[in-house]
């Protein structure tokens, strides 16, 4: 009983999630920093941000649905840190497990995205409304995409359980190199799922503000960071469960080691999309994740039904 | 026209995407912009009028303080018309130099817009390397005339200070450097494809619209229209240097970024030849304090397009009237039309590539809404303790000496 509240709470639960969100925060800054030319803040600047915003003055709008308002980020974090529980870390074996766990944590993972646009949609200014409705715009662009890469490793693992997964490709060493495409088109789609450049379509600052964020502020805003945040850690360590499943069965610590790296690579891609690549609109996000994206997928799914075909016969 | 899908966006007064107040009303139908209107006067500051009050000298400072980035250019646009006046032979080093420090402030300039450019686009890489390298220009200027902005140049008959054969061969040195990093930057855009993405085909303004609507500047010149003061009714040392006017046939965002990468490449040469071929010779005549009456039309390329200033003088010390018309009065006509029929997405970047100005551009003030009165400084402070009573801060108590 108290090992699983230790587990959830403090590690590899929530402090650690938040702890590792913040860390990543730092790391994607200083590396878009020294891409960019510049110093970069220093390492206690994504928790000082926390800090300040959590004792600012938390204004609502007038004529806001206050209820749904202030909700939606404690919503958007909960979602997002109850997903972290059932993707293996650094054993074969998550906290949790149940056969269908994948999907449950797909959909767990759009929850973000739609408290965003429920929480800019009901805080009744135009900027957010036209952000809400280009998060939810951007989550039919990318969700399928995402879901068909997820599904062809699945598909050759032959489990709908993220620890069956991992178990598998721990017992077929080598079998993952099989899904790097599936590999390369969610990690496009991941930079949709965290609004990342190019896709951070729905908070272009130039454009709508801050997007569905405009009217947030203070701690709701700290809340709404956060899940970024974890989002970033949660849905790298998605990632790196699905398509990197490695160095598992190995002393506890190296694992721990090993896991880290992964999510420092997944961190490190994603700042070099940010630091390389404009903010495309959003007709040509859609147009490139139906066109290239969704049609990549399908080719990966087609590549392991042969593979699964050849390996079960 | 009006349907119950729209949506009315005001972009500005205030806006992340704008760097000064102005304000455009827009009307969307989903992510489209089906009608945009354009409003100014956020910024009016009564420079043509102070103008009217102050000597010639005088004037001139005040001019310069038109504009923050083209303010070499608004200074010898004015200084120009009253040497005319006054019927002032320049000495041609004076000359020179003038066109030394307007094409540096062109480079500026140009690079300054590259990286707003490319942080509209969310590029935001390309704003840091464009500014890194901005800086070099800008301590350049700094040690030809002791001031980043607002470089006070100019003088009645001449310049104030002189190029020296050492500091010649530091802007040489420099330029080489800058010269590598925009050929660097001209790949850039000419290569990356999610930024000729959000570049090309956007804020087409076709080379008939360019010149109905007066565009000027390289907003006309990227439509194919052939004009430039500098060739066309040469100032300064203009009429004696070698250099091409660049055009482009895109007529769009994109073909607004390759006429001004290409007249980056371009000021380069000029420095270089002007610095080469820099003659010797006196940096001032004695020019008269009162100037003979008379009016006088005086044009100048500034970086962002045509400059025209028109003064007038009655024989005082002080002109009589001083009207001057910024390239953005001219080119904002044409931003409704390039916004036609595009996503809102496209509206930074479309403004932002005629390289808008608006402080430069306002000239009157328009009041709007019921509320009428005015407040002093106490009023002022008496309302903000009000507002801040009742959000539950008391700053009745506190005693400031103001």
């Amino acid at each position: 009983m108290i090992m699983s509240l230790f587990q959830i709470f403090i590690f590899p639960g929530m402090l650690f999630l938040l702890v590792a969100g913040l860390a990543a925060e730092y790391i994607d800054r200083n590396l878009v920093a020294r891409f960019q030319n510049r110093v970069g803040p220093p390492w206690f600047q994504p928790l000082a941000d926390i800090i300040k915003l959590a004792g600012k003055e938390n204004v609502t709008v007038v004529g806001s649905d206050l209820q749904i308002f202030r909700l939606m980020p404690a919503i958007a974090l909960a979602a997002t840190i109850t997903a972290f529980f059932y993707i293996p870390l650094w054993g074969a074996n998550a906290l949790f497990s149940f056969n269908g766990d994948l999907i449950v944590v797909l959909y767990l993972l759009i929850i973000p995205s739609l408290t965003f646009f429920l929480g800019g949609w009901y805080s009744r200014s135009v900027y957010s409304m036209i952000g809400a409705v280009r998060a939810l715009i951007q989550l039919f662009a990318y969700e399928v995409p995402l879901f068909l890469a997820i599904l062809a490793p699945a598909l050759l693992a032959n489990t709908w359980s993220l620890s069956g997964l991992t178990a598998f490709y721990a017992a077929h060493p080598g079998l993952w190199l099989v899904n790097l495409l599936g590999f390369g088109v969610a990690l496009v789609t991941l930079l949709g799922k965290l609004e990342k450049v190019p896709f951070d379509i729905a908070e272009a600052e130039t454009e709508v503000v801050a997007g569905p964020f405009t009217e947030y502020s203070g701690q709701r805003l700290a809340f709404l960071r956060l899940t970024m945040n974890v989002e970033t850690i949660v849905a790298s360590a998605l990632l790196a469960a699905v398509f990197l499943p490695f160095g598992l069965n190995v002393y506890p610590a190296l694992g721990l080691v090993i896991f880290l790296i992964k999510i420092f690579f997944i961190v490190f891609l994603v700042a070099l999309a940010r630091s390389l690549l404009a903010r495309l609109r959003l007709d040509q996000m859609i147009e490139f994740c139906w066109k290239y994206l969704a049609p990549l997928a399908f080719l990966q799914l087609l590549l392991n039904l042969i593979v699964k075909g050849a390996l079960y016969r | 026209m009006f349907e119950p899908d729209d949506v009315k966006i005001p972009i500005g007064p205030q806006h992340p995407a704008l760097k000064e107040p102005e304000s455009f009303l827009l009307t969307l139908r989903g992510e489209k912009i089906t009608s945009a209107s354009v409003k100014l006067g956020y910024n009016h500051r009564g420079i043509e009028k102070a103008c009217e009050g102050r000597n010639y000298t005088q004037a001139l400072y005040l001019i310069e303080r038109v504009c923050g980035i083209c303010s070499h250019s608004h200074s010898s646009a004015f200084i120009q018309a009253v040497e005319e006046l006054a019927g002032l032979e320049v000495p041609k080093r004076a000359r020179y130099l003038r066109t030394i420090v307007g094409e540096l402030e062109r480079v500026h300039s140009h690079l300054l817009w590259l990286g707003v450019a490319g942080h509209e686009v969310g590029f935001d890489t390309l704003l840091m390397y464009t500014w890194r390298d901005r800086e070099i220009v800008m301590d350049l200027l700094a040690r030809i005339s002791g001031n980043r902005v607002n470089y006070a140049m100019n003088t009645l008959g001449g310049v104030r200070r002189d190029i020296g054969k050492e500091l010649a061969g530091d802007i040489l040195k420099a330029l080489d450097t800058l010269e590598e990093r925009t050929k660097y930057y001209a790949g850039i855009a000419t290569s990356e494809p999610t930024l000729i993405d959000r570049l090309s085909k956007v804020g087409y303004l076709s080379p008939e619209d360019a010149v109905t609507l007066g565009a000027v500047g390289p907003t006309s010149r990227a439509s194919g229209v052939d004009q430039d003061v500098r060739r066309d009714d040469p100032y300064a040392a203009y009429g004696e240097l070698d250099f091409k006017v660049v055009t482009d046939n895109h007529c769009d965002v994109y073909g607004r970024t390759l006429v001004r990468v290409g007249e980056l490449m371009e000021a380069y040469k000029i420095v270089r030849q002007a610095l080469r071929e820099l003659p010797d010779g006196p940096l001032t005549v004695k020019a008269p304090r009162r100037i003979p009456a008379g009016e006088v039309l005086s044009r100048y390329e500034a970086p962002r397009g045509e400059d025209v200033h028109y003064v007038r003088a009655n024989g005082t010390e002080n002109p009589e009237r001083v009207k001057l018309r910024a390239p953005t009065l001219a080119n904002l006509q044409a931003v409704s039309k390039m916004l036609e029929d595009r996503y809102l997405a496209d509206l930074p970047i479309v403004v932002a590539a005629i390289d808008p100005c608006f402080s430069c551009t306002d000239r009157l003030i328009t009041v709007t809404g019921d509320q009428e009165g005015t407040m002093n400084w106490e009023d002022l402070r008496r309302y903000s303790i009000d507002w801040y009573k009742n959000k539950g801060v008391d700053f009745s108590r506190m005693k400031i000496k103001l």
